[in-house]
């Protein structure tokens, strides 16, 4: 069968992808080819900075660009292709008035190893069949079936898979902790408040392939022993709030979530929570009292939630992408897995990447994948005219890359010992053109207002570094100040209550440590 | 209950089960700083004054909530921890305006007992001069929030003691500030039960009995302190 | 729509807080539908959600301002954000926001006093291969040029 799959997700929407599905759709009924011709709004196509996005099967090609326009001519040329007999590709004879057909041997897509995202772009979020079709639930059928709780969290240990919201802690090793904890009701949290700026593969997995995410907190409640769980979403994602109230609503009326699951005595209910602007929410103990109804402010670990979580029950909290990892894995299994990536970081990692780049949008790519084939081969490297400085990986926790560095692979160990982090994914590509220490005084701008007040470091100390900053900005610094700023930089990362202060100073050391002569060049002369 | 033996400043210390480092060190005659802490309250550990080095951890533990457990070497009055309270006492008065010379507290003052104790005799941050309100709607008390260094001892205090929850802290971040009610003026608050339990915990003169001048506040939170102490152990005795 | 000042006018949101079975756990979900029903959070709304859900006023009102998205005072009739996310930043957030402030004649983050219109603004709409992007109304521009931009602001309706 002939099928069009236009991208529905946030960014395309926002590129007129809505106009360019509906005239699809009239062009189709029109010509009377309902029935031959399937057109589907999926998730995210891959290169967002090109969108709308529009992939044709059985052809496999991709078109960018193409508006509502076009959409008679297409339809026109598959209904001729139709006629002369076969749904067998020959290849299509049309060209878009407007917009183009990428060369999908670019490395934007031959570097890509898609796990998380397989079925992203393929589904209709919206049609739990089509999701069913492809596998989803599948895995929790058959560990429901005939897995006890302890193999699943063996299989996952051995996986060797990682947190990917941001800490890298080893998954299977948490779920194991809270499986231990005592307690008849725990809860299982997913985290998908995706607050770094910057940042939107969550986003991306919700909108397009909800039901693996479900599917994960399902297997992951069934391996720890949890009944009940929560999705906490951050108010900002209005599509992928709406898709997962639908996807749960579906799940529960297919009984794929809810009592007796398969037939079997496990049950597991989601809940879904809205944040409602808070940055720090995304740390796993404010989320916690979010939940609770609360002021989202951190508390100090331990108790970990594991011990003492969502109304002091023993929870689970894992990110959204880790999550979407758990049915592959169980899938395909755990040596599978662990043979993806590096030694120290199995499997895959989706990073958005943005910023100065010729080609932006979500990429998938194995661990230990190099920067510079992300940014220069993946992305085509900084606009014309320009070049890469440097790329900011983790965000407001995370730091600089100099265009030195680009040979850093992409895993944990690897940008720690460069005085950044792996992070949740968010990737900006900054061209020669950015002003380093206004960067560093952006970073803290963001986290001293991000702060949640509760501790005195981050809640004076980002206050009083971003005025620092401010000051060596205007050119009215002196060395003290400067030797002040790294100062109060290490105080704040090493006194404050959770990760937000803890991490603040991180931006802007870093790129003191690779670019100090931009500050220096700022300082008065003494 | 079972006794965890331990090294605080290189002093032997025995402790049972479930003490906190704090408690322990006070036991030995160690004296950590605290500001966010009162005994009786549910503990915050939002100050980070007490916070002290455990051998084995590079992570600094607030004393005030970190248990005792066998064989721990506390060190409390390392330069490094010197250095930093000295900055958690500075980066408090440089966030609020704190002028003791005309603070009914002054003299009565646990900020300005812990500048004394850091040896902080100036500030090398700058000051913010923040524009805050005072609110004397109250009858007997009042609240000025040039002062309040949002220890929140006084929404624990109202909440958890006199269960009237008048106070709590709102907004966020550098914007943090006492609030009674819908955040209206104190006096308008009816849940207020004029018991004063806020004014006696407060450690500066933020909040104070309405009659005292300059040094006249003679609020001595320890007194409520050992009231609150012996109210938690009747509630945990069997 | 007027808003209610007396809790008896607060009858839509009855079914909000029985969904919820009056639990403070839902307090958060519970102002984001009194927001959503009522425009804003005010006083006596506050009010009556503290008194529903046996919760202290300080407690509501202290946990509703810890948050972004509430809204304390009516929104204006047209409400401007600018997108100040990492990517949007590097690629000239900041001309955009000189752009709304000079045409509006307003500060980020103020109202003007007649209601008129707001300027705000957003960490990251999360679409950021569109960057720079602002939000008029709902309506999203992206890869945003100031003179677009300012002419987009004059067409607004008075
Ligand atoms: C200030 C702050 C913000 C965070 N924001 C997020 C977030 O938006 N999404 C997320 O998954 N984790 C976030 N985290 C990390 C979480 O606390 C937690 O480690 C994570 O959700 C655990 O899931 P994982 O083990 O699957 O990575 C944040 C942490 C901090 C300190
Ligand atoms: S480090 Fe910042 S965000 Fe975290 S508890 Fe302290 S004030 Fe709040
Ligand atoms: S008013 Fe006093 S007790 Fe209350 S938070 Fe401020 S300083 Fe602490
Ligand atoms: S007394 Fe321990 S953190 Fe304040
Ligand atoms: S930075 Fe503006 S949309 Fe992400």
């Amino acid at each position: 069968m002939n099928g069009l799959r236009c991208c529905a997700s946030a960014g395309c929407l926002a590129r007129g992808s809505g106009a360019l599905i509906g005239a699809l759709e009239t062009a189709i009924s029109r010509a009377e080819l309902g029935d031959r011709i399937q057109l589907r709004p999926v998730g995210c196509l891959g290169p967002c900075s090109q969108g709308p996005l529009l992939a044709l099967d059985p052809d496999g090609d991709l078109y960018a660009g193409v508006g509502p326009q076009d959409a008679e001519t297409l339809v026109a040329a598959l209904a001729r292709r139709l006629h002369q007999g076969s749904d067998q590709a020959t290849p299509l004879e049309w060209a878009p008035a407007r917009g183009e057909r990428l060369d999908l041997r670019a490395p934007f897509f031959q570097r890509q190893r898609r796990i998380v995202l397989e079925h992203c772009g393929l589904i209709d979020p919206t049609d739990l069949e089509q999701a069913i079709a492809v596998g989803a639930y599948g895995q929790l059928e058959r560990v429901l079936q005939g897995w006890s709780p302890e193999r699943v969290l063996t299989e996952l240990q051995r996986s060797g898979l990682r947190g990917r919201g941001g800490a890298g802690y080893p998954t299977g090793l948490k779920w194991a902790t809270v499986a231990r904890m005592p307690g008849a009701r725990k809860v299982v949290v997913c985290n998908a408040d995706e607050g770094d700026p910057g940042a939107f593969m969550d986003r991306a997995v919700l909108e397009g392939d909800p039901h693996r995410v479900l599917e994960g907190m399902a297997i992951a409640a069934y391996a720890v022993g949890a009944d009940h769980g929560f999705i906490y979403i951050r108010a900002e994602y209005a599509l992928a709030i709406e898709r997962l109230r639908l996807a749960i609503d579906q799940a529960v009326r297919r009984g794929r979530l809810g009592p007796a699951l398969f037939g079997t005595g496990f049950g597991f209910s989601v809940e879904l929570r809205v944040g409602a602007g808070a940055y720090v929410c995304g740390e796993e103990t404010a989320l916690i009292a979010s939940i609770e109804g609360k002021r989202g402010t951190p508390r100090p670990r331990p108790p970990y939630p594991a011990e003492r979580g969502v109304g002091g029950k023993p929870t689970l909290i894992n990110n959204v992408e880790t999550l979407a990892n758990v049915a592959p894995i169980l899938r395909e299994g755990a040596d599978w897995f662990a043979a993806i990536g590096t030694a120290g970081s199995a499997g895959t990692k989706v990073f958005s990447l943005t910023g100065h780049v010729r080609r932006g949008g979500l990429v998938e790519v194995p661990m230990g994948t190099s920067l510079t084939t992300v940014v220069l081969e993946m992305g085509e490297g900084a606009p014309e005219g320009s070049a890469v400085k440097a790329v900011q990986t983790g965000g407001p926790s995370g730091g600089c890359v100099p265009a030195d560095r680009l040979d850093t692979p992409l895993d944990y160990e690897s940008l720690q010992a460069l005085g950044t982090i792996m992070g949740s994914g968010g990737m900006v590509v900054l061209d020669q053109s950015t002003d380093m220490v206004a960067l560093a005084a952006y970073f803290m701008a963001f986290c001293r207002e991000e702060s949640c007040g509760k501790c005195v470091p981050c809640r004076a100390g980002t206050v009083q570094l971003h005025g620092l900053l401010e000051r060596i900005l205007a050119g009215s610094a002196s060395r003290a100040d400067l030797d002040q700023l790294e100062t109060l930089g290490a105080m704040v990362m090493d006194t404050s209550l959770c990760g937000l202060g803890q991490s603040a100073p991180k931006p802007m050391l870093s790129t003191l440590r690779y670019f100090r002569g931009d500050y220096l060049a700022r300082l008065e002369a003494p | 209950m079972s006794v965890r033996t331990l090294r605080i400043d290189g002093r032997d210390v025995a402790s049972g089960e479930g003490t906190t480092v704090l408690e322990a060190a006070r036991d030995a005659g160690v004296a950590i700083p605290t500001l966010c802490h009162l005994e009786g309250l549910s503990p915050v550990a939002a100050c980070r004054l007490c916070l002290v080095e455990i051998e084995g951890s590079n992570k600094l533990q607030p004393a005030c909530i970190t248990p005792v457990s066998e064989g721990m070497v506390v060190h409390t009055a390392t330069p490094r921890l010197r250095e930093i309270r000295r900055t958690v006492i500075e980066l408090l008065f440089t966030e609020g305006n704190h002028v003791c010379a005309v603070c009914v507290a002054n003299g009565h003052c646990e900020l300005q007992d812990r500048a004394v104790d850091v040896g902080m005799d100036h500030a090398r941050l700058p000051y913010r001069f923040p524009d805050r309100p005072v609110d004397l709607s109250h009858q007997r008390f009042g609240l000025d929030h040039n002062r309040c260094i949002l220890c929140s001892r006084c929404v624990r205090v109202c909440d958890e003691v006199e269960g009237a929850h008048v106070w709590d802290m709102a907004w966020r971040g550098e914007h943090c500030r006492i609030i009674a009610g819908l955040d209206q003026p104190w006096g308008a608050v009816d849940a207020c039960t004029d018991c004063g339990k806020c004014v006696m915990v407060c450690p500066t003169g933020a909040l104070f009995h309405k009659g005292d001048s300059v040094a006249e506040k003679h609020e001595d939170p320890s007194r409520l302190a050992a009231l609150l102490q012996a109210r938690r152990a009747r509630q945990e005795a069997p | 729509m007027p808003v209610p000042t007396k809790p008896e006018s607060f009858m839509a949101l009855e079914a909000v807080l029985l969904r919820h079975h009056r639990s403070p756990d839902s307090l958060i979900e519970i102002l984001h539908q009194s927001q959503n029903l009522y425009s804003y959070l005010s006083d006596p709304l506050l009010r009556h959600v503290a008194t529903r859900l046996k919760l202290p006023l300080s407690r509501v009102k202290g946990t509703a301002s810890f948050y972004h998205l509430f809204r304390f005072q009516p929104p204006a009739r047209h409400r401007c954000v600018v997108c100040t996310g990492t990517a949007c930043q590097i690629q000239g957030a900041s001309a955009l926001i000189e752009a709304m402030e000079e045409s509006l004649g307003l500060q980020m983050g103020d109202r003007r006093g007649d209601g008129w219109v707001s300027l705000s603004e957003v960490r990251c709409l999360g679409t950021c291969s569109d960057a720079p992007l602002v939000l008029i109304d709902g309506t999203v521009g992206r890869q945003q040029s100031s003179d677009g931009l300012r002419r987009w602001l004059q067409e607004l309706e008075p």
